[in-house]
């Protein structure tokens, strides 16, 4: 077990693509931490950075307090998962297990300890003859896992580790993989794409874009206040409203709360924050014709069209309360859950 | 696997697209093979005025012919020479070009070349450089202090036609191993690197296991080449020479049959050779349909 901390790293590829802009990350002892980013920003190539698949072009990558970037994988004793599992297709469950173990010469017994433990931890037990062509998708998933737990690593790396499986299945296994982390109290660093699979699993998040760092975060304070318009654009399902400035000052009829600062540029509210009334409280309000509803079981996603500038506003109502096709509607957005972003750098405005 | 059914709705037709197909086998193929047969049964007097049956006696006699079995032995150590040599350095060659990102497919064009020279045309080639009297490597060779001679020694000779053969070879193996070693994801190695093992544990415990299926395959194919497709290696170069030191089961075929002009043993000795190339297609069918090894 041990901490991971980046220090001014920075990749560029062959070909002088730059894949990460410099950048410090510390990852706690024990912690879960999770990069999420839409596809192609990095995460996996920070991720290999740590796990010594990709040379380090600027900067030092720490474990357990000391540098790495001159050890091969094999010596940073780490763990990884991958999107295909890199399972060894030749050789049975027992053998994936065991490869590892026997690479570093840990004795016979120990290793028959270990499997055993990892096979009972993850359920595995009756497929350890198998060959991993005879698995499910589901129990490969469970046979990569138990390939890194069995060799007690410093840390556990995951690079979209369930984005192969079905919905059911990403829902249970997400649930798995906190919960081994949590008891195992390994560091990890797992990487995807998936806002939700990202806010359920970490203890921290960090949302990249474009080989850089747009927040670090505790999933609550990356959802509640997203630092960055692209934050608030790429975090929550369904996304954040958002409109420019006077987009909303022409739908509001002409003028905005007080609280909207000069330099603000747009204006974000989350759907389940649009209200059907104003309860007292102050808001702005807005009027347009419902255009769709999307009942999801408990409560309705309700597509607002707003005449004027022909945007579309998203909000989250209770079962149907109140709402019809093709009526119009009257929403309140209430001043205290507005998100204001600067109109140069995109960047928060409290 | 679903295979897709055509249904012909004349019932004609795809008999009359079979036929030129069917045809060229059955001239080309299965009437001289049947010939070929028929002959082995056979014997002409010297002179070719009379021909007898003799059932199986040529074969019988092949059995107890001295040159016959030395020419088995030959061929079995000029295929698996060729084979091994020309399948491990493809192999290598194979894993360096695949290690390339930029200029792998130059390699990959400049590696493919030999396999577009004709056998004899290699032959002579290689027939020149090894020249005692005005060849490179003859002279190279005398350099180490080795005195280089394949007119006179048969392993010189023996040597000579492996290198030949295995140098054609070499390209055809080259593009299967390449290609084999590309369709293996590369996370395998990198979780193997991540699991403690190093280049050549990586390479022998994963990378090898996983081309096991190609491997099989072109030893198939190169033992077959070896013993059917060198012919014109073999003329080119020692004509079977010194002494039937390189005389292998086809060239003897050729030099019984079309210069000593014993017809009844080369056509019991072709169906022997017969034989022998169905029982590797079998095997390596065989082995295709199941698909083993892993
Ligand atoms: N081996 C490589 N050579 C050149 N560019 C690469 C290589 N791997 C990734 N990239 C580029 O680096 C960027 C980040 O890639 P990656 O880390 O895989 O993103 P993510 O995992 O977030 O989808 C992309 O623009 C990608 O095209
Ligand atoms: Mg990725």
């Amino acid at each position: 077990m041990a901490a991971i901390d980046l220090a001014g790293v920075k990749k560029t590829y062959p070909g002088n693509v730059t894949a990460i802009h410099p950048l410090d990350l510390n990852i706690a002892d024990g912690e879960l931490l999770v990069l999420v980013g839409p596809s192609g920003c990095g995460k996996s190539t920070l991720l290999r950075m740590i796990a010594g698949l990709e040379t380090v072009t600027e900067g030092e990558v720490m474990i357990g307090g000391g540098p790495v970037n001159k050890r091969e994988p094999a010596e940073r004793d780490i763990a990884m998962v991958f999107q295909n599992y890199a399972l060894y297709p030749h050789m049975s469950v027992r053998g994936n297990l065991e490869y590892g173990l026997k690479n570093r010469g840990t004795p016979r017994a120990e290793i028959d300890a270990r499997v055993e433990e990892a096979a009972r931890i993850l359920e595995i037990g009756p497929f350890l003859e198998r060959k991993p062509r005879q698995l499910s998708g589901g129990q490969r998933q469970r046979v990569a896992m138990g390939r890194a737990i069995v060799r007690h690593p410093k840390a556990f790396l995951f690079d979209e580790p369930l984005s192969n499986l079905d919905a059911k299945l990403r829902g249970q296994m997400r649930v798995e993989i906190k919960r081994l982390q949590r008891s195992l109290n390994t560091t990890s660093v797992y990487v995807t794409h998936d806002q939700l699979e990202a806010m359920t699993l970490a203890d921290r998040v960090v949302v990249m874009n474009a080989g850089r760092i747009e927040q670090i975060g505790k999933p609550t304070e990356v959802y509640e206040r997203p630092a960055s318009l692209f934050v608030a654009g790429f975090v929550g399902s369904p996304p954040m409203n958002l409109f420019g400035t006077d987009e909303l000052k022409t739908e509001a009829g002409g003028s905005l709360p007080e609280s909207i600062g000069a330099n603000t540029g747009t204006i974000g509210i989350r759907p389940d924050a649009v209200t059907l009334s104003a309860n007292g409280n102050p808001a702005i309000a807005v009027t347009g014709t419902i255009e769709l509803i999307e009942p999801v079981g408990g409560e309705s996603h309700v597509y607002l069209r707003l005449p004027k500038t022909d945007r579309v506003m998203i909000l989250v109502v209770r079962g149907h309360e109140g709402v019809s096709l093709a009526a119009d509607l009257t929403v309140h957005l209430p001043v205290g859950a507005l998100h204001q972003f600067d109109a140069g750098t995109g960047r928060r405005i409290d | 696997m679903q295979t897709k059914r055509v249904v012909f709705s004349n019932r004609g037709l795809p008999y009359a697209l079979l036929a030129p197909q069917l045809a060229i086998t059955f001239v080309f193929f299965l009437w001289p093979a049947g010939q070929a047969i028929w002959q082995s049964f056979l014997r002409e007097d010297a002179f070719g005025l009379k021909t007898s049956f003799v059932g199986v006696e040529n074969y019988l006699r092949l059995l107890r012919e001295p040159d016959y079995l030395n020419s088995l032995s030959v061929t079995g150590v000029f295929a698996v020479s060729t084979t091994v040599l020309s399948m491990g350095l493809a192999l290598l060659l194979a894993a360096a070009a695949d290690r390339m990102i930029r200029s792998r497919d130059a390699y990959t064009t400049l590696l493919v070349w030999p396999y577009a020279v004709a056998p004899a045309v290699a032959g002579v080639l290689w027939w020149f450089m090894f020249n005692p009297t005005i060849g490179i490597m003859s002279y190279l060779l005398e350099q180490l202090g080795y005195d280089w001679n394949h007119r006179l020694s048969g392993t010189d000779a023996m040597i000579m036609v492996v290198i030949v053969a295995a140098w054609k070879q070499i390209s055809y193996n080259f593009l299967f191993f390449l290609a084999g070693l590309q369709s293996i994801p590369h996370s395998l190695s990198e979780a193997a690197a991540i699991d403690g093992a190093g280049p050549v544990k990586r390479f022998f415990t994963v990378v090898l296991p996983l081309l096991s299926p190609t491997t099989f395959f072109l030893m198939v194919v190169n033992i077959v080449y070896a013993m059917f497709d060198t012919f014109g290696i073999i003329h080119a170069t020692t004509e079977g020479g010194p002494s039937q030191a390189t005389n292998i089961l086809v060239y003897k075929v050729f030099e019984d049959g079309f210069i000593g002009l014993n017809l009844g043993s080369s056509a019991a000795q072709s169906v022997i050779l017969m034989v022998i190339v169905i029982g590797l297609t079998v095997i390596q069918f065989r082995f295709v349909e199941r698909r083993v090894a892993y």
